[in-house]
């Protein structure tokens, strides 16, 4: 058998290099990379039959519902080659997979010598898995093209072949074909990533230098960070320091995940494993940091770090008041774990306190919002997510805008506004579609190639605001299904943006105001004064609903007064009854919002900013 | 103390579309049984359900249903005369009678006059045959004139007729005819009330088929200030939200729920209001009869109302009527609240009292809701 028992195979910190393969799965989310790490934790045998279970990897909930990996693994796999015989000791290091996490992503492939390309071969590469491609291609690492799902009626393996080979330049038949639900292939797979990938190569005797391509807070341990060694080594008891900020911290426990954590005398070059210093933080331990000795520090830094820098931005809110305490302490929390969500306190006139929370992308917006209402139970109702613009002023003045209401009244003389470079794969027949699409949302075409016979990569600049508002969904809808989106930051750029404010009976609501480019803020008017004309209950005086930039009026609706709100009858038999009408009906009108003299239902602000799930929740929670 | 008796009659010939009241057609309850015997039966009880009743002289009696003009006047007859008899009734004694324009007859009102009652109240609804087949009713709308000056020429001293206005497909000017041809009649008291659709009923399930449409609520507001307008022209006063009369022949009866008198509600589902505590009886006749002749209270529940919701249903009934109420009600943070209403015309003050306008009516719970804490 070509599994070796852990006891008997090479142990950490006195691996040599040359037996260590440190590789990475690059796959897109319903492509079968979880299915395949299962199957290689069993032939490995590190994973006793009995304890296996499916996506045995990924930990969180969320994670394993969604078919993601939020948070990178890294599991040391002894191994015997079929063709040479010899003991190898494979580290598979998992890696997010979505746009949102290119950074991570980034680190992780620094972290390898080699990857795995695995893309379903009934279905094609996606644009995120190109996009990592491309990020391993740029770390130069070597690239193992593997079909799975070969045990599918409708794989085209043929086809699909034909696609990587082109993408990567290799001939069809290099490509591997394998089953990580049977099983196929697998073996065959672990041999070819001991021969075709090189062995980690640095130096013993230099000072310390360790990558960290992870970082995650457990609530018994503290903070626990996987790391590369690249040179020297490192020890449990030894006083380390982190290079961005110089904190050093005391080495509490060095080991490997296999695929459970196990403390081991130290990890050495080329190595993959953790390390615990008891810190409770993540932010104190950043991912793409060096690690070096105190002792014998480094003089020199790895390449790449960057500090997380938030994308996207949306006020998050209980959906009781008396929650705001425990959403605190909640963001707190997640914090520990994720250095990348950002947070102010917020208060709006509509939807109470709150926090502004900064994101990479939507995906992390949607995650976070998901930890905090499943694990920490709470109710939220987050607003429309918007961008970061920066605007200057006549005067000169530079204002950093992170919420519509922020926008400066006075004389302005540009706006700058996020925009990404995006990709977008999808089937030849709905280029006409994707370019129309691209070209509403202010999309600036750079390129086009075909992939394979009849699918097509299309490059745009697109803002990214556009992106944030339903971009996806309408690629997802307009193309069946078969696009897929990937993008990266590419700098700000000016454009002709405006504010425009959405005001009832003559005063401004910051809830409803957005920043929109000149040519959509009269649709934008139309939409939001619209939907507020349905939203909003009749009052005792006509209300003007009116959409301005600055003082100049672009739409306006009204809602006339209420004429009727009193029922005829009321004799006897009716009083109860009719009194207890009157308390229920104030029970509502408590969760209404004063804006000026106009009473605002909670759920119009809800329906107005919000997703349609909020709405649909909010509508569950008064049923309550 | 005085006491007034609101007397309830659960049967009606058939049960009309939007009718959620609880009203029985007799054959629903005794398969076989005549209505004269039905009727004597259910009268026992009520008279039994009498023993429980508080003494103190009685100032008005009002026979409600059902339809209450469906039992021989002999059987009512005895319920006033058990009543006068063990209470006493009140110099002027306002004793009403609720009816069906169908189901009355010269002798029958005649004989209705001799067992006490003096005031009658129709049921004419619509002048409009379309709207009277929606709601389901079965009398002939030339039968009320008839009825009313039967009524009249029997001895009625005070003759109402109630009306129903926002009916599915009736018009603006549907209902103007409609007020037009009550106030042609030798009647001294109009109710209109906009047609409420109670779930559970025909009409609520044709609605939510698609069958018939309600109006909006703009076009039941126009309705009601076109019947309070024609009422006014005519010599018929408001004097409650939705009833309007000739000086002096208010209804007493109501009056006395909106000035949150007290009152004793005899029969199954019959509400009572007595020393600061409202309770009801069981709702089913049968059940009613039942408990009644083993010797259990038929009352099915009970509430004994806070100071607070003391004074929030003296609000909410007062403000419904001409009187209105004395600005000294009020706190100042109620007043000021009111002070918004009063510059947009919703209400005035008279004489140191708060007094809705016809706009303000419309409103009128709106206002209450937001005065009241």
């Amino acid at each position: 058998m070509p599994a070796i028992s852990l006891a008997k195979a090479p142990q950490p910190a006195s691996t040599d290099p040359a037996q260590i393969r440190n590789f990475c799965i690059i796959a897109h989310i319903d492509h079968g990379k979880s299915t395949l790490a299962d199957r290689m934790l069993g032939i490995t045998e590190v994973v006793d039959p009995r304890n296996m279970r499916a996506q045995y990897l990924d930990r969180m909930d969320i994670e394993r519902e969604r078919g993601i990996t939020i948070k990178s693994q890294a599991v040391r796999l002894p191994w015997r080659s079929g063709i040479d015989g010899g003991e190898y000791i494979l580290n598979m290091i998992d890696t997010p997979g979505h746009v949102d996490f290119t950074y991570e992503v980034s680190r992780s492939l620094a972290a390898c010598e080699g990857a795995v390309l695995l893309v379903d071969c009934a279905q094609g590469i996606e644009a995120q898995t190109l996009a990592n491609l491309y990020l391993a291609m740029e770390n130069n690492l070597t690239i193992i093209p593997v079909l799975n799902k070969i045990d599918l009626p409708n794989a085209q393996p043929e086809k699909f072949a034909a696609e990587l080979a082109k993408l990567i330049g290799c001939e069809p038949e290099d490509c591997l074909r394998v089953s990580g639900k049977t099983g196929d292939g697998v073996k065959e797979l672990l041999d070819q990533i001991v021969k075709q990938i090189p062995a980690p190569k640095g130096d013993a005797n230099a000072p310390a230098r360790a990558l960290i391509f992870d970082s995650v807070y457990d609530s018994y341990r503290g903070v626990v960070t996987y790391v590369r060694v690249i040179d020297g080594h490192l020890s449990p008891r030894e006083q380390i320091q982190m290079f961005s900020t110089g904190v050093r911290h005391e080495a509490l426990e060095v080991g490997v995940i296999s695929p459970e954590p196990v403390a081991s005398k130290g990890l050495g070059v080329g190595e993959v494993g953790y390390l615990i210093t008891g810190v409770k933080d993540v932010r104190q331990s950043r991912v793409g940091d060096t690690i070096t000795s105190y002792a014998n520090p480094t003089k020199h830094a790895l390449a790449g770090y960057k500090d997380p820098k938030p994308m996207v931005f949306s006020g998050l809110f209980p959906l009781d008041g008396a929650d705001f305490p425990a959403l605190r302490e909640a963001l707190d929390k997640l914090q520990l774990n994720d250095a990348a969500l950002v947070y102010e306190p917020e208060s709006s006139a509509a939807l109470g306190f709150g926090f502004r929370c900064g994101f990479l992308g939507l995906l992390h917006m949607e995650i976070v919002r998901e930890r905090l209402e499943r694990e920490h139970n709470l109710n939220l109702i987050s607003t429309a997510p918007n961008v970061v613009y920066n605007v200057t002023m006549e005067d000169g003045k530079e204002v950093r805008v992170t919420n519509p209401s922020e926008f400066p009244d006075g004389k302005v003389a540009v706006v700058k506004e996020p925009i990404v470079k995006s990709t977008i794969l999808a089937p030849s027949e709905f280029i006409g579609t994707i370019m129309e699409l691209c070209q509403e949302r202010r999309g600036i075409l750079l390129g086009m190639d075909y992939i394979s016979e009849d699918r097509v990569e299309i490059r745009y600049d697109l803002p990214l605001a556009e992106i944030v508002f339903d971009f996806f969904d309408q690629l997802k809808s307009r193309t069946k299904g078969y696009a897929s989106l990937d993008y990266e930051e590419k700098g700000d750029a000016e454009g002709n943006l405006v504010k425009v404010d959405i005001l009832l009976q003559g005063e401004a609501v910051d809830a409803f105001s957005a920043i929109v480019h000149r040519d959509k803020a009269y649709a934008y008017g139309v939409m939001m004064t619209g939907k507020l004309r349905q939203l909003i209950p009749r009052q005792q005086f006509e209300v003007p609903i009116q959409a301005a930039i600055g003082s100049r009026i672009i739409a306006r609706e009204s809602i006339s007064a209420i004429r009727k709100d009193v029922l005829a009858k009321c004799y006897g038999g009716d009083i109860s009854r009719k009194r207890k009408l009157l308390e229920k009906q104030k029970e509502g009108k408590k969760r209404m919002k004063m804006v000026g003299r106009v009473e605002v239902p909670q759920e119009a602000f809800v329906a107005a900013l919000a997703t349609d799930a909020d709405i649909e929740k909010v509508k569950a929670a008064r049923k309550l | 103390m005085s006491l007034s008796f609101y007397v309830h009659i659960p049967y009606c010939i058939k049960r009309c579309g939007y009718c959620d009241f609880n009203t029985y057609t007799p054959s629903e309850l005794q398969v076989g049984a005549t209505l004269e015997i039905v009727s004597n039966d259910y009268i026992d009880a009520v008279l039994k359900e009498l023993d429980a009743a508080p003494l103190g002289l009685v100032p008005t009696i009002f026979f409600g249903g059902g339809t209450p003009s469906l039992l021989p006047a002999d059987d009512l007859g005895r319920v006033i005369a058990a009543i006068k008899e063990r209470n006493g009734l009140a110099d002027g004694c306002e004793i009403t009678l609720e009816a069906n324009p169908d189901s009355v007859t010269a002798e029958k009102l005649k004989r209705y006059i001799e067992v006490g009652f003096n005031r009658i109240s129709f049921g004419m609804q619509s002048a409009k045959a379309h709207v009277l087949a929606v709601l389901d009713r079965t009398h002939n709308p030339e039968n009320v004139k008839k009825s009313v000056d039967m009524a009249r020429a029997a001895g009625f001293k005070s003759i109402s007729v109630d009306l129903i206005y926002g009916t599915p497909g009736e018009s603006i000017d549907d209902w103007c005819d409609t007020v037009t041809k009550a106030l042609e009649l030798d009647i001294d008291h109009i109710s209109a009330y906009a047609l409420i659709v109670e779930t559970g009923t025909k009409l609520a399930a044709q609605i939510k088929r698609g069958d018939l449409t309600m109006p909006n609520d703009d076009l039941m507001a126009d309705m009601y200030l076109l019947v309070d307008q024609l009422c006014e022209a005519h010599g018929f006063t408001w004097y409650e939200l939705s009833n309007w009369s000739k000086p002096q022949h208010e209804c007493a009866h109501n009056i006395a729920y909106w000035r949150n008198k007290e009152w004793w509600g005899l029969g199954p589902g019959a509400h009572s209001h007595i020393d600061g505590k409202r309770f009801w009886n069981v709702k089913h006749p049968t059940a009613y009869k039942q408990r009644l002749f083993s010797g259990e209270s038929v009352v099915a529940d009970s509430e004994t109302l806070t100071q607070i919701e003391i004074d929030v249903e003296r609000i909410m009934l007062g403000i419904r009527m001409r009187e209105g109420l004395e600005i000294s009600t009020f706190s100042t943070q109620q007043m000021e609240l009111l002070g918004g209403y009063q510059d947009d015309s919703y209400l005035e003050l008279l004489n140191g009292r708060v007094v809705l306008t016809p706009t303000g009516r419309l409103i009128a719970d709106r206002i209450v809701r937001e005065i009241t804490i």
